[in-house]
């Protein structure tokens, strides 16, 4: 059972700018394949969760482990990639991927979202619309949308199967009946093309309407529950609601204190012991760019 | 085994099948978009797009099927020395080889099951071109709609029919390739 | 003025450097090797291979140094490395019959053949400090007793199997999956099953074996046999036309003998448990067999009484510390705009709420 196609070992690439003890973009060609097949699979059936093999990263679960086998996977030396957390370029583990395929893939990283071919996150959609030919890719902590309210995946795999999403609609719906909203305000689930419904990660739930007839492609990579799912382009991608209680997104009204923007995701910073709030974007490189525009 | 099956696999096979990954993921995000694809010399009468996908995808964990006219020793020689797939019979193959009058019929080929439709064949069919004119498709991955010269529309639609079961259909042409997962609804232009 | 938080990756490098630090400890003290690792600390060494599932004591040692004697760390930079390993093939199984026991005890019969071997156990040690060992002391040098020569130990379960009187297990030569290469599908086969279960959490398995005694679905068990030893790898060479062997590693196994099913028409029969281990852990292994009893409750005809032991789904999904560890971990990552999205929601139920309240007092 050797395999003669696995020629991790010793292989050269072109470019020669990535780190040579290990194979371009980390992962063996091996894993890469299995990988790759999924995505083809999801892709093809938009929302719907592949199972694959995950395979354990030099980083823990829960530090987007199943998004960087994605990106891994799709990634080519001539990508530029940006990496955000929470919406910044900047925050630790954001950094820490970034370096990682800075040194395993050699390629160019940008932190404007303008200029990145792939872009891995987590919990956000960046500010500015993404293009065609562009990547997203999540990373998915409980791809299950409906893990919540079954825990056993025999009996969601079944439900997916039959359509019966009935459950999810009765949860929310009480969610109303004794808050007069449904209670989910990030993981907000989606209906994809009338067909599956998807998890579309933790992102805030003002980000959903960003995910539909979305041009660029979205990956989704769960690497602990070893599920991948995908978004081609142009995806009808619908927030779960109802007649009466329409899907609203959701924000503080309030005004960045950087740039002044009054239509992004805002983070709330506390500022002394008082308790004063200010607002700022949870989208850095947004901001920044507002910034650098205003001073110009 | 002939010298020329040690032949026309990938020179750097990290970065070929990562590029050629690319294209053929691109293809299947856009049904209908023509992908080129290169890095890779099957013998003939196998395309080199088809080639260059089966040396991005397969290995000794994919069955690969062959329709009769890609069922022949150098093909089968190339295949098991570049990816280790094993060959066996095209309805129970994970990637199917062939022309495309040789696969019109779709379901004797692997569909999937209702709580694992991805456990579906991936149809490699070879064409005599491909350019954007013809039916039309719609869809996930389709901006409104795009147009593509569909050797015959009755097995698509017929496909499309059974979603989210079905199997998924990359044709190729030379070193050019485009893809009709079963999400796509074809009309006749 | 507020100023956004930059400055990740120099925080991160520094971190780096302090972690270093403190692994190393007071200079004064002679650095640690691994060979005193892999050589005096062999039961961490055994845990880190079987969890990791790795067989190689040296990288089990490097690893339990770096990770500060953090096992479940250990185990994790093992998982990671071996994940990266190519697979030239796969091995022939393991026969424990020919194990070179080290250590062989039965619970069922008083003798049997081949005999008990105490070997180096705990298990009659008087728990008390030895305080001797805080000087640099040599111990006595113990006999060898291992056998040298590879001989047919015969399995006592064997000898209820010739009498009908166990559950036979029916010998196939299907090819078992592999739980590293292939995602984990429910309901899972047996063989998928011992797999989570070997390379489980040893305090996660142990908690579930545990309260199958005491009375979450209760199966009655005996150790029929634990042995611990050495046994061949092997590896058939379809061009040789033979099996070569690639080395020898230390396994645990324990089989149990359990409570027995039968009806009016079927004798009585009794059932097992089955657990094997790499390196010697027998805590580990005794605890496999019992979990492995309770979830083939619905093979053998038994009930779900819903005890977490039963649930295949429930101690599948749950056994593997570095899945378990990344995920409980990880809710220390920031989680400001989802905490912000609750927040907001939160604060707009309330003022609805509140607004309703004064309406209601007007």
């Amino acid at each position: 059972m050797t395999d003669p196609s696995d020629t991790s070992l010793g292989d050269t690439p072109p470019e020669g700018t990535h780190d040579q003890d290990y194979n371009f973009a980390y992962l063996d060609e091996q894993t890469k394949r299995m990988i790759r097949r999924a995505l083809l699979k999801g892709l093809a059936i938009p929302g719907y969760q592949v199972p694959f093999a995950s395979r354990e990263m030099p980083m823990p679960y829960g530090w987007g482990t199943g998004g960087v086998q994605v990106t891994s996977a799709c990634l080519v030396p001539d990508d530029c990639i940006k990496v955000i957390d929470q919406g910044a370029d900047d925050t630790t583990n954001a950094v820490s991927i970034r370096k990682f395929f800075e040194r395993t893939a050699g390629v160019r990283t940008t932190e404007k979202t303008g200029e990145a071919s792939l872009i891995q996150t987590r919990h956000r959609i960046p500010e500015t619309p993404l293009e065609e030919g562009q990547i997203l890719v999540y990373q998915v902590p409980i791809p299950e949308p409906l893990r919540f309210l079954e825990p056993r995946e025999t009996e969601t795999r079944k439900m997916h199967a039959l359509e019966e999403y009935g459950l999810m609609h009765v949860k929310l719906y009480e969610d109303i009946s004794s808050h007069g909203h449904i209670s989910t305000a990030y993981a907000y689930p989606v209906s994809v093309e009338e067909r599956y419904v998807m998890d579309p990660s933790p992102i805030p739930k003002f980000d959903n309407p960003k995910m539909h007839q979305c041009p660029a492609v979205q990956l989704f990579g769960a690497g602990r529950e070893q599920r991948i799912y995908a978004l081609p382009p142009y995806t009808d991608v619908v927030s779960l609601d109802f007649e009466d209680h329409p899907f609203t997104r959701l924000r503080n009204d309030g005004v960045c204190g950087l740039c002044g923007a009054d239509d992004t995701y805002l983070d709330e910073v506390i500022m002394d012991d008082e308790g004063t709030r200010m607002f700022v974007c949870s989208d850095t490189d947004y901001c920044a760019t507002r910034i650098e525009e205003a001073a110009e | 085994m002939a010298e020329n099956s040690l032949a026309g696999g990938f020179a750097a096979p990290a970065v070929n099948s990562a590029v050629a990954f690319r294209g053929i993921m691109m293809a299947m995000a856009e049904p209908g978009r023509i992908m080129p694809v290169s890095g890779g010399i099957p013998p003939r009468p196998m395309d080199s797009a088809a080639g260059v996908l089966a040396l991005t995808l397969c290995d000794p964990t994919t069955p690969v099927g062959l329709m009769p006219s890609m069922d022949q020793p150098a093909i089968r020689e190339w295949l098991t020395f570049h990816t280790g797939a094993p060959i066996i019979a095209p309805g129970e193959a994970e990637f199917v080889f062939g022309r495309f009058d040789e696969m019109a019929d779709f379901t004797v080929f692997r569909q999937g099951t209702s709580e694992y439709p991805d456990r579906s064949a991936t149809l490699v069919a070879a064409v005599a071109s491909l350019e954007n004119s013809g039916a039309v498709l719609r869809g996930p991955g389709i901006k409104e709609s795009r147009a593509l010269n569909l050797p015959d529309v009755t097995p698509f639609q017929a496909n499309a029919a059974l979603y989210p079961l079905g199997v998924d259909v990359v044709m190729v042409a030379g070193g050019d390739l485009v893809a009709i997962p079963r999400s796509t609804r074809v009309e006749v232009e | 003025m507020y100023v956004a938080v930059k400055g990740g990756e120099k925080a991160i490098d520094n971190a780096h450097r302090w972690l270093g630090e403190m692994r190393r400890g007071d200079r004064r003290v002679p650095q640690l090797e691994t060979a005193q690792i892999s050589e005096q600390m062999t039961l961490a060494v055994s845990r880190v291979m079987a969890e990791g599932s790795l067989y190689d004591a040296e990288l089990a040692a490097l690893a339990i140094k770096q990770a500060r004697g953090d096992l479940i760390e250990a185990i994790f930079l093992i998982r990671a490395y071996r994940t990266t390993l190519p697979r030239f093939g796969y091995t022939s199984p393991i026969e424990t019959a020919r194990m070179r026991c080290r250590r062989r005890v039965s619970a069922t019969f008083k003798d049997v053949p081949g005999g008990q071997i105490l070997g180096p156990t705990f298990d009659y040690t008087h728990r008390l400090l030895d305080f001797k060992l805080l000087a640099e002391s040599e111990d006595e040098q113990a006999e060898e007793a291992i056998p040298q020569d590879s001989a047919d130990v015969p399995h006592v379960l064997g000898l209820l199997d010739r009498d009908g009187l166990i559950q036979k297990e029916h010998r196939t030569d299907e090819e078992p999956v592999d739980i590293t290469r292939e995602p984990l599908e429910m309901p899972a086969s047996r063989a998928a099953r011992l797999q989570v279960l070997a390379r489980g959490d040893e305090g996660f398995i142990l908690g579930l074996g545990y309260s199958t005694q005491r009375g979450y679905a209760r199966n009655h068990a005996f150790v029929g046999e634990l042995r611990i030893g050495l046994v061949d790898v092997e590896m058939e060479i379809p061009e040789l036309g033979f099996a070569i062997s690639l080395g020898v590693i230390e396994v645990t196994e324990c089989e149990t003998v359990n409570q027995f099913i039968g009806s009016k028409t079927e004798p009585p029969q009794f059932t097992r448990g089955y657990g094997l281990v790499l390196g010697q852990q027998e805590r580990k292994s005794i605890a496999v067999a019992l979990v492995d009893r309770a979830l083939r409750w619905k093979e053998l005809g038994e009930d779900f009484l819903g005890a977490a032991a039963q649930d295949e789904e429930f101690v599948l999904y749950h056994a593997d510390n570095i899945q378990a560890t990344g995920f409980v971990e990880h809710i220390k990552l920031p989680h400001y705009v989802d905490f912000q999205s609750e927040l907001e929601l939160v604060r707009m139920i309330r003022k609805d709420a509140e607004a309703a309240r004064e309406k209601a007092d007007d």
